[in-house]
């Protein structure tokens, strides 16, 4: 049941509007609730091969050898893959925003690196086939010690999951086996505290599940082009992936998608897609390959572990004065996405409060497991569990009601956040204040007062001084534990804010009048009075064309480099590589 | 041996839209000639909704009825670039491409109908019933259609527009984590009540009551339908999923449905959701979004109510019957906590 109370924050709204905020029926309604929609796999193919995976039986193994031969014969197969088959046959998919360096094979060539890991494909002319020549393929495999707990992997000596980052754990700024987060002196207030409290959570790893599987349907259309049905959570983002990994220029590639059966993050990896267009190139016939849900329950790259220690300064009176969070994503054998959820992790610490002095330590660790990747609430839902179940032993420590306790320690509008970015806009107070009293959960008259518009800023919009340390430099663990090396000055910034961003909404809530500019519209042109005695329009543009604009100076031509098909997006900070 | 009831609560704040930014989205809007908006896009719909949010967020823009519009997503050769449908980026990132688009397509809408009329555009309003007039003279007045007519066939005008919303990306700091991760962050408290049994060591979810700001609330149904299948995942998380039990132990994988535990029908909870609106300063209409979000206080509010109702801490998901046991065990019994609150006020 959901109620609406419109009379918070109500001088910050305009609600006279015309159908935003109307409870209308969605416009692909009737198509699902009458089974009409098309998905990703309601499209018939004259032709169709089906494409079925040979996966690695171990955990973490080299091949010895691969013999295709007895498939390549077998009834209806039509063509076997292997990884030298692939154009591009590395990859990580923030490449796509120069983040991170290729690490993942699309199908395996020197050695598995966890169980499931795709080594052969088989494209047959039924599914059956393709799943009968899949146990004619012969791979021999020397078996290599694995391991699987993310601690374990950031030791010294822990067997290499991932030669491209041989001590199990992501990059940071090409300086960092981690990534840190600095503010004020946590050290320090953690002696000055009444209670110091550590505990150690666990987040497990969880199965997407959607209705509809992973998968692709990939056919050769007219002009070398290739039209693709797609299951993507980002439609570019698969393509571009996809134009990568197959080698041609993204123009080459027709993707259709965005009617989805469930996603949850599970679909943006492109487990499918490159493998599906490239088995479409190589035969001319259309393709399909879509995971099976045992495939999809096993292989299908779920949401990671993560292990969080949390550590607190506590004062008698309920105050949080410190809180320090060191904490393992637990990657699988390749990066996919973890690398940005640590960053994500880091902005979220230490949670909806105000806290002065705050620190962590975010680690991604490679393991022989299937590799991890986005999953509603990434690298949130596992720190929020486990901030959470922590402010709740707070609370008891402090003997304090865990609501009061709540917005006592709530971060309002002002408040300087440990990243070193002002909160604005905060509601934490009025939601906890909202839920209790429709819970029935008593509170006190000051805590029901509390506003998340006063009580923050001044004070606590400062930056601290801080401790810098050096600890957790690459390539060397015997740093993990070094002492501060300087201390940074009260109300240091290092990072640009943010430029505005490139269009800003409608603020006051209302349709823009047209006297406002208009976002990138064209220069105004006068059309020529309409005059079908002139000339009838079918024979004369409206538009003339405009005064030649001065001839833009033509940049000199760019050095020749091997670029793929791939669009680049961006740049990312000092992790840039190619 | 007895079931006891506990109550446990949470509280979480979230970012909208990929961190650190650089994440852009566009949308391209344009009439047929009887004054039919088609909005094109290359966001991806997974059932959360995207094509209806878009779909409102145009027409109030445009200022025409919502049966006028109808959303085309996602074809690469017709939709432009989005970065795509995760990180609760869809309503704030392509929400406000939709309106720079349809914004434009609106500004030569009403140049259209300022020609015909022989008035000043600026002087023209819309009533979202497929009119515009002038101002303050309703009598003064030519329809949505006429206008596409008459810029198609008279004036060769192309009632179209395009947008992009884009946050510039961030760079992060090495040394202190500095950056700017996020503009927009939507807020929950949740309260989570639990019977858990001291024989079996099973957790029944007997209620929840939360609060969650979402900035402007674009559909309200969509907002519900969002918030209490989130709330069942979280259940879900909280006590019943995962494909490695024994994690870090990769053995014992499920492989389907049967293996794979998930609360069924008669394990879903009542539900009361109230839904604050606090407009976020660079929301489409102040919107945030709720997407991720609605799974993440579930999962601690289960926890800290199991320790309420029988003293156990669990720290490690999910909370099983056997690990509440060994609780109880190594406690050596139940020992529930303080009665928090009387029966909840709604029904």
């Amino acid at each position: 049941m959901l109620e609406m109370r419109k009379e918070i924050f109500a001088d910050e709204r305009d609600d006279n509007l015309n159908v935003v905020g109307k409870g209308v029926q969605r416009q692909d309604m009737p198509g699902h609730v009458t089974a009409r929609t098309r998905f990703f796999d309601d499209h018939a193919f004259d032709g169709l091969l089906h494409l079925k995976l040979v996966r690695s039986p171990h955990h973490h193994a080299r091949i010895r050898s691969i013999d295709v031969s007895a498939a390549e014969r077998a009834p209806g197969v039509k063509r076997v893959l292997r990884g030298a088959d692939v154009p591009v046959n590395k990859n990580t998919l923030l490449s796509l925003i120069n983040f991170g360096k290729d690490d993942e094979p699309t199908l395996a060539v020197d050695k598995v690196r966890y169980k499931g890991e795709p080594v052969v494909a088989i494209l047959a002319d039924s599914e059956a086939e393709a799943l009968a020549a899949r146990k004619l393929v012969r791979v021999e495999y020397d078996l290599l010690p694995t391991v699987f707990d993310v601690e374990e992997a950031l030791k010294p000596g822990a067997p290499v999951v991932n030669e491209t980052y041989p001590g199990n754990y992501f990059e940071y700024h090409q300086r960092f086996d981690h990534q840190k987060l600095r503010f004020g002196d946590v050290e320090a207030a953690f002696a000055r505290a009444d209670h110091v409290i550590e505990h150690r959570y666990q987040m497990s790893p969880i199965e997407h599940a959607p209705t509809e599987t992973n998968g692709t349907i990939a056919a050769p259309d007219q002009n070398g082009r290739y039209l693709v049905h797609s299951c993507a959570q980002g439609l570019f983002f698969s393509l571009d992936t996809t134009a990568k990994i197959v080698n041609v220029p993204s123009n080459q590639l027709h993707f259709v998608g965005g009617t989805v059966g469930g996603g949850f993050g599970g679909k943006v990896d492109s487990l499918t897609e490159p493998l599906t267009v490239l088995g479409a190139m190589l035969t001319g016939r259309p393709v399909r390959y879509v995971l099976d849900r045992e495939e999809e329950m096993l292989y299908g790259s779920p949401r990671g572990a993560e292990r969080i220690y949390v550590k607190d300064g506590l004062m008698r009176d309920g105050r949080i004065v410190a809180r320090y969070i060191r904490s393992y994503f637990d990657a699988g054998a390749y990066t996919r996405l973890s690398s940005y959820a640590a960053i994500k992790c880091t902005a979220h610490v230490p949670g909806p409060y105000s806290i002065p002095n705050v620190a962590s330590d975010i680690y991604v660790a490679y393991t022989n497991r299937c590799p991890s990747t986005a999953m509603r609430g990434f690298g949130v839902t596992a720190v929020d569990f486990a901030l959470e179940c922590q402010m709740d032993r707070l609370a008891e420590a402090a003997n304090m009601d865990p609501v009061e306790f709540r917005i006592l320690n709530a971060y309002r509008d002002g408040d300087m956040k440990p990243h070193r970015r002002v909160a604005k806009n905060t509601a934490l107070v009025e939601c906890v204040q909202v839920a209790a009293e429709k819970a029935n959960w008593p509170i006190s008259e000051q805590a029901r007062r509390a506003s998340s518009l006063t009580g923050g800023g001044g004070e606590r919009a400062q930056i601290p001084a801080t401790p810098l340390d050096e600890r957790g430099q690459i390539g060397r663990p015997d740093t993990r534990n070094g002492p501060a090396t300087q201390t940074l000055p009260a109300g240091t910034t290092r990072i640009p804010l943010s430029k505005q961003p490139v269009f800003e909404g409608a603020r006051d809530g209302k349709p823009a009048p047209v006297q406002v500019p208009r976002y990138e519209a064209p220069p105004r042109q006068n059309p020529p009075p309409y005059d079908p005695a002139i000339a009838p329009p079918s024979l004369q543009p409206a538009y003339q064309p405009a005064a030649s604009a001065p001839p833009l100076p033509i940049p000199p031509a760019a050095p020749a480099q091997p670029q793929h098909g791939a669009v680049r997006f961006s740049s990312v900070f000092g992790t840039r590589r190619r | 041996m007895a079931r006891h009831e506990g109550r446990g609560m949470a509280s979480v704040n979230y970012p909208i839209g990929m961190n650190l930014g650089g994440d852009p989205s566009q949308a391209l809007i344009h009439s047929n000639p009887e004054g039919k908006f088609t909005v094109a896009l290359s966001a991806i719909d997974l059932g959360q909704g995207m094509k209806q949010v878009s779909r409102q967020i145009a027409a109030e823009t445009l200022g025409v009825p919502i049966e006028d519009v109808f959303v085309d997503t996602a074809d690469s050769d017709t939709g432009p670039h989005d970065m795509g449908s995760f990180a609760s980026r869809g309503t704030h990132r392509m929400g406000n491409a939709v309106i720079a688009a349809a914004r434009e397509a609106r500004g030569v809408l009403l140049d259209a109908a300022a020609e015909e009329l022989e008035v000043n555009a600026a002087d023209l309003v819309t009533d979202g019933r497929g009119n515009i007039h002038v101002r303050g003279a309703p009598s003064k007045t030519i329809t949505v259609k006429a206008t596409a007519q008459a810029a198609q066939f008279k004036q060769g005008k192309t009632i179209a527009g395009r947008g992009i919303f884009l946050i510039p990306l961030s760079a992060v700091d090495a040394e202190t984590g500095e950056m700017n991760p996020n503009t927009a962050f939507a807020h929950a408290a949740l309260v989570a009540d639990v019977s858990v049994d001291d024989e079996t060591g099973e957790v029944e979810v007997l209620r929840m009551t939360s609060a969650y700001e979402l900035g402007r609330v674009i559909n309200p149904r969509m907002v519900e339908q969002q918030l209490v299948g989130g709330a069942w995942m979280g259940i879900s998380h909280a006590l019943y999923e995962t494909p490695e039990p024994y994690y870090p132990n990769p053995d014992h994988g499920p492989r389907d449905f049967n293996e794979y535990l998930m609360p069924g029908p008669g394990d879903v909870a009542p539900y009361h959701v109230t839904v604050l609106e606090r407009p976020a300063p660079d929301g489409p209409f102040g919107g945030k979004g709720p997407g991720e979000m609605c799974a993440n206080p579930v999962l601690p509010a289960i926890a800290n109510a199991v320790y309420n109702a029988v003293g156990v801490r669990v720290d490690e998901l999910p909370i099983t019957p056997e690990k509440i046991l060994r609780g109880i065990r190594a406690n050596g019994g139940v020992k529930p906590g303080p009665r928090r609150g009387g029966p909840v006020n709604w029904r």
